[in-house]
C-alpha cells in the first residue's frame, strides 16, 4: 500500500519533469518557444517572459517552482486566452467529466452485457460478438464520429450535430468513445468467464442443483469479476486522451478540445496544464484500481 | 473436471476466408498505392470548383470534395503517406525498440532497469499524449508524428524484445559462441537478433493497423500531414465541414479506407498471432 | 430397492473405445461400495453420471437409478431436486472445490437457500450445525471466513459438511481422500464412517488405493479401462483376488511385516485412444492366451460375486 503511494508519486514525478522538461528541448530559444512562436520580439517582452518563467535560474529551480505552483493550483497564464490556465481548465472540465462518465455507464453495461451474452450463449452470438468486437477495435474514434454524425446527425436528425451542453449532445460522442471500450470490456469478460467456468468450484456448485442462472450471476461472473474491473478502471483511464479526439471531432468544449486548440496556437502553459491534469488522472486511475482489488478477491488482502 | 457446457467455438471456420479476403484487399490497395498516378483518374491536388461536392458518378466514381479534388484520385495516391507514414514509424520504433529490448536482455542489471523505467514513465502517458507533447515541442508535421510515434511505440517493441531475447540467451548456443570468445555485439547482431526476427516480425504487422491508425488520428487532429497532402486521416479533417451540407462522401471515402486496411491487418495480425504465438498488445 | 442402481451404462465420448462400457454396480441404504481403479479408468465418470454431469456430446446408453428414479431420463427440475437433496459428491481437491472469492458460509448455504428455498436465519443455523458435526471448532465464525483462510483438512470438514446440509441418502466420495496428507487423511476417512453411520448412508467410495478400499468398502468393484473386472466383498476380494489385475494391483503396493518383492503391473495404463478386441487388461497379463486377445470376457460368478476373466470360464 505504501510501497503503491510511493510508486505512483515516483511516476508522478517523472512525467512531471517530462512535461516540464520538453519545453528545453524545443529547437531554438526557449523564449521564442515560450512567447508562442512568434519572431520578432521587442527586447520588453523578451525581458517580460524571462521574468515570468524565470529563466536565468537554474534548470532544477525552474522546474521546482513550476512544479510547486502546479501543485498549488497555479497553472500559468494562457497566452491565447491571457486567462488563468487554472480558470480555462475549472471552465471545461465539467463538460469533459460530463462525457467521461457517460461513456463509462455506456461501455461498462453493453461491454460487460456483451461479453457476459457471448460466454453464455456460445456458438453463432459467439462468433458475432467476436467479429463485431474486432471490427469495432479496428475503426478509428475520429472515422466512427464522422460516420455517426452523418447517418444520426445530419441524414436521421436524430442528435444534434455540434456543441455540448445537454446529454442529448452528448450522446453521439459517448457512444463514439464508448464503442472501442465496450470492444475491449467484452472480450475480456468473454475470455474472464469462460476461464471461470471451467474451474472445479463451478461444476461443484452445479453438482448441488444450483439453477444455470445463479451460477453464472454467483461464481462464474463474480469469480471474472477482478479482470473486469481492472479492465474496466484502466479503460476509464486512459479515457480522458480519448476525449481529445472525440471533442475535437464533435467540437465540444472540453479540456480535450482545449488541449488541440493549445497546440495548434503554440499556446504551451495550457499545453502543458492539461497534459499534467490528463497524465495525473491516468495514473491516479490505474492505482485506485490496484486498491481496489482487494475488495474483489479476498485472496489479495494477506499481502496488503 | 467434466465440460458440461460446449466450448464456444472461435470464429476459427470463418477466419480462413476472412484471413484471405484481407490479404487480397491489403494488395489491392498496395498496388493502388504504387500505380496510383497510372490509375488515377485525376491529379489529387486537381481544383476544379464546377465538381465542388460532386455525388458518385462517372466523371467522379466517388465523388468530390468541397474544392472539387476527385476523391477516387485521392484516396489512390493518399494509400502512398497512409502506408509509407506507419511503415516508417515502424522502422524507428522497431529499430530503436530491438536495440533496447536486446540491450535490456543481454546486460540485465542497471542497463535493463533503466530501460525498464523510461519504459514506465513513457507508459504512463495514457493513448496519444506522449506523441501530443513532442508535436506539441516539435511542431505540426508529418515528419514529426511519424518520429514521435515512432518513439512511442518503441518501448512496446523493447519490452517484446526483451522477453524474447531472454528466452534466446538462455539458449545453450549462446553461451558457445560466448566460450569461443565472440564479442557480445558479434553475438548479438549476427545470431541473437536474427534468431528473433520472425516473431518480431510477426509483432510489427500486429502492430501495423494500430500505427497507421495511430498516424491517421494525428492528421485528423491537424499535427500529422498538413493540406494539401490527401493523407486519409487529413481527407477526413478537411471533409467534416461538409457533413452539415448532407454531403458525406468527403469523410466516409477515407474514413472507410482507413477503416478496412486496419481491419484487414488486424485480422492478418490475430491469425499471425495465434500460429506463431505473437502477443498482441 | 436399491439406493443406487446402475445398469450396464456405456458412455462414449469421441475416443477409440467408450470411457465406460456395460459398467453395472449397485449400492443399498447404509452400505459402503468401493470402486477401485488407475487413473483414467472412469471411476469419476461413474460418479458424475449419478449426478447426469456427463462429458459434452457424449453418447450414453444403460440406467441410473436412484432410488427408483432414473437419473439419466427425468426432467430438468426433478434433476435439479435430486442434485439438491437426495445426492451429494464430495471432491477429491477441497481448495478447488470452493470458489475461493466467496465465504464458508455462502459455501454451505448456497443449496439451502438459492436450490431449496429456506430462509438465510435457517440455513445459517443449519450451517452451524454442520460445522459442529464435523468436527469444527467455533463454527460461528467458520462461516465468515475465506476458504484460502483454512487448511485442505479443515476444508474436506467443509466440503462434506456442504454434502450433508440437505440431508441426502446417497454419498458419492469421489477420492476424497487423496489429495489430503496421511494424518489429515485419517481423519477424514473416520468422519466419513462416522456420518455415514450415524445417518445410514449409502456410500459409493472412490479410490485408486484397493488396500484402502478393501479395509473402509463392504464391496468393492475393480474398474479397468472402463469395464468393471471384478466385483466381490471387500474382505475376499483382499484375500483371493481372481481377476489377473487385482492380483497385480494388490501385489504392487509394499507392506509392512512380511516382507516380499514389489512387482508393479507392467505397462500403463491404457488411454481413450487404445482399443482393445479382446480382454482390455491383455496387453499387461502375464497369463494372456490366443483367446484373450480376441475375445471379450464376460463376468462369471466367482466366490461371492463376479469377475471377467476367460482364465475363470471353464
Ligand atoms: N468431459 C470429457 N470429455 C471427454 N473425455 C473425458 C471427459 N471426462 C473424462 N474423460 C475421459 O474419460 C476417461 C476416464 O476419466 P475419469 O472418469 O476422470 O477417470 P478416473 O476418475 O478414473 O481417473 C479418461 O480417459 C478421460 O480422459
Ligand atoms: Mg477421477
Amino acid at each position: 500500500m505504501i510501497r503503491k503511494l510511493a510508486g505512483l508519486l515516483a511516476t508522478l514525478l517523472a512525467t512531471s519533469f517530462v512535461i516540464f522538461g520538453a519545453s528545453y528541448a524545443a529547437p531554438g530559444d526557449p523564449v521564442t518557444f515560450l512567447a508562442g512562436g512568434k519572431e520578432n520580439l521587442t527586447p520588453e517582452y523578451i525581458s517580460a517572459i524571462r521574468a515570468q518563467h524565470h529563466l536565468d535560474d537554474p534548470f532544477l529551480v525552474q522546474y521546482g517552482r513550476w512544479l510547486g505552483d502546479a501543485v498549488t493550483g497555479d497553472l500559468g497564464r494562457s497566452l491565447q486566452y491571457n486567462d488563468q490556465v487554472s480558470d480555462l481548465l475549472a471552465a471545461r472540465l465539467p463538460s469533459t467529466l460530463g462525457l467521461v462518465a457517460y461513456t463509462t455507464v455506456l461501455f461498462v453495461v453493453f461491454g460487460v452485457g456483451l461479453g457476459v451474452l457471448a460466454a453464455v450463449r456460445g456458438g453463432r452470438v459467439d462468433a458475432a460478438v467476436v467479429a463485431g468486437t474486432t471490427f469495432a477495435t479496428s475503426v478509428p474514434p475520429f472515422v466512427l464520429a464522422t460516420a455517426l454524425t452523418s447517418l444520426f446527425g445530419v441524414q436521421l436528425g436524430w442528435f444534434p450535430v455540434m456543441g455540448g451542453g445537454s446529454p442529448w449532445h452528448l450522446t453521439l460522442p459517448a457512444v463514439t468513445l464508448a464503442t472501442g471500450a465496450l470492444a475491449i470490456i467484452s472480450r475480456v469478460t468473454r475470455q474472464a468467464m469462460i476461464e471461470q467456468r471451467e474451474l472445479d468450484h463451478v461444476t461443484v456448485a452445479r453438482a448441488s442443483g444450483l439453477a444455470e442462472r445463479l451460477i453464472v450471476v454467483r461464481h462464474v461472473l463474480r469469480g471474472a469479476l477482478g479482470p473486469i474491473v481492472t479492465m474496466c478502471g484502466l479503460v476509464t483511464a486512459g479515457m480522458l486522451a480519448g476525449t481529445v479526439i472525440v471533442e475535437t471531432a464533435f467540437g465540444l468544449n472540453g479540456i480535450g478540445s482545449l488541449l488541440v486548440n493549445a497546440i495548434n496556437t503554440h499556446d504551451f502553459p495550457v499545453t502543458q496544464a492539461v497534459l499534467l491534469l490528463m497524465v495525473t488522472a491516468y495514473i491516479a486511475v490505474t492505482t485506485l484500481v490496484e486498491l481496489v482489488q482487494p475488495l474483489i478477491d479476498p485472496r489479495a488482502r494477506r499481502s496488503g | 473436471m467434466t465440460a458440461v457446457a460446449t466450448l464456444p467455438q472461435g470464429p476459427a471456420a470463418a477466419r480462413p476466408f476472412g484471413h484471405r479476403a484481407a490479404t487480397a484487399f491489403l494488395g489491392v490497395v498496395v498496388l493502388a498505392a504504387i500505380l496510383a498516378p497510372l490509375v488515377a483518374p485525376y491529379e489529387p491536388d486537381a481544383v476544379d470548383f464546377a465538381a465542388t461536392l460532386a455525388p458518385v458518378s462517372g466523371d467522379h466514381p466517388l465523388g468530390a470534395d468541397q474544392s472539387g479534388r476527385d476523391l477516387l484520385s485521392r484516396i489512390l495516391y493518399g494509400a502512398r503517406t497512409s502506408l509509407v507514414g506507419p511503415l516508417a514509424l515502424l522502422a524507428i520504433a522497431s529499430a530503436l525498440g530491438v536495440a533496447l529490448g536486446t540491450l535490456a536482455a543481454w546486460r540485465r542489471g542497471w542497463v535493463d532497469a533503466v530501460v525498464g523505467r523510461v519504459t514506465d514513465v513513457m507508459y504512463a502517458f495514457p493513448g496519444l499524449l506522449f506523441v501530443v507533447l513532442i508535436v506539441a515541442v516539435f511542431g505540426n508535421g508529418m515528419t514529426t508524428a511519424v518520429i514521435a510515434l515512432g518513439l512511442a511505440y518503441a518501448p512496446t517493441i523493447a519490452k517484446y524484445t526483451r522477453s524474447l531475447a531472454i528466452t534466446e540467451c538462455a539458449k545453450p548456443y549462446i553461451d558457445a559462441y560466448r566460450v569461443q570468445g565472440m564479442g557480445g555485439f558479434a553475438i548479438c547482431a549476427r545470431h541473437l537478433v536474427p534468431n528473433m526476427a520472425r516473431p518480431i516480425v510477426g509483432y510489427l504487422v500486429v502492430l501495423f493497423g494500430e500505427g497507421l491508425m495511430s498516424l491517421a488520428t494525428l492528421s485528423f487532429l491537424g499535427f500529422g500531414a498538413q493540406s494539401p497532402s490527401s493523407d486519409w486521416g487529413l481527407m477526413v479533417k478537411e471533409g467534416q465541414p461538409a457533413i452539415v451540407q448532407g454531403a458525406f462522401l468527403p469523410v466516409l471515402v477515407p474514413g472507410a479506407a482507413i477503416a478496412l486496411v486496419v481491419v484487414s491487418f488486424n485480422v492478418i495480425g490475430v491469425r499471425l498471432a495465434d500460429r506463431m504465438g505473437v502477443r498482441g498488445s | 430397492m436399491m439406493l443406487l442402481s446402475v445398469e450396464g451404462l456405456t458412455i462414449e465420448a469421441g475416443g477409440r473405445r467408450p470411457i465406460l462400457r456395460d459398467v453395472s454396480l449397485a449400492v443399498g441404504r447404509g452400505e459402503i461400495v468401493g470402486l477401485v481403479g488407475e487413473s483414467g479408468s472412469g471411476k469419476s465418470t461413474i460418479a458424475r453420471s449419478v449426478l447426469r454431469l456427463l462429458p459434452s456430446r457424449a453418447r450414453v446408453s444403460g440406467r441410473v437409478l436412484v432410488e427408483g428414479d432414473d437419473v439419466l431420463a427425468m426432467s430438468p427440475e426433478a434433476l435439479r431436486r435430486l442434485r439438491a437433496s437426495r445426492v451429494s459428491m464430495i471432491y477429491q481437491d477441497p481448495r478447488s472445490s470452493l470458489n475461493p472469492v466467496r465465504r464458508i458460509g455462502d459455501f454451505l448455504t448456497e443449496r439451502l437457500v438459492h436450490t431449496l428455498g429456506r430462509p438465510k436465519a435457517e440455513a445459517r443455523a443449519t450451517a452451524v450445525e454442520l460445522l459442529a458435526a464435523v468436527g469444527m471448532r467455533d463454527p460461528e465464525s467458520r462461516l465468515r471466513q475465506y476458504p484460502h483462510e483454512l487448511s485442505g483438512g479443515m476444508l474436506q470438514r467443509v466440503v462434506i459438511a456442504a454434502a450433508l446440509a440437505a440431508g441426502p441418502s446417497l454419498l458419492l466420495a469421489d477420492e476424497a481422500t487423496s489429495a489430503l496428507d496421511v494424518t489429515t487423511q485419517a481423519e477424514t476417512l473416520a468422519l466419513l464412517r462416522r456420518v455415514q453411520a450415524e445417518r445410514e448412508l449409502g456410500m459409493l467410495f472412490i479410490t485408486h488405493d484397493l488396500h484402502l478400499a478393501a479395509a473402509f468398502c463392504d464391496r468393492v468393484h475393480v474398474l479397468y479401462a472402463g469395464t468393471v473386472v471384478e466385483s466381490r466383498p471387500a474382505k475376499e476380494l483382499f484375500d483371493s483376488p481372481r481377476h489377473p489385475y487385482t492380483a497385480g494391483l494388490l501385489a504392487c503396493t509394499p507392506e509392512l511385516g512380511a516382507p516380499r518383492t514389489i512387482r508393479p503391473v507392467p505397462g500403463r495404463p491404457p488411454s481413450l485412444d487404445d482399443a482393445f478386441t479382446g480382454c482390455p487388461f491383455a496387453p499387461r497379463c502375464p497369463h494372456t492366451t490366443e483367446r484373450c486377445t480376441t475375445r471379450h470376457p464376460e463376468p462369471v460368478a466367482v466366490a461371492g460375486g463376479s469377475a471377467a476373466c476367460h482364465l475363470l470360464e471353464v
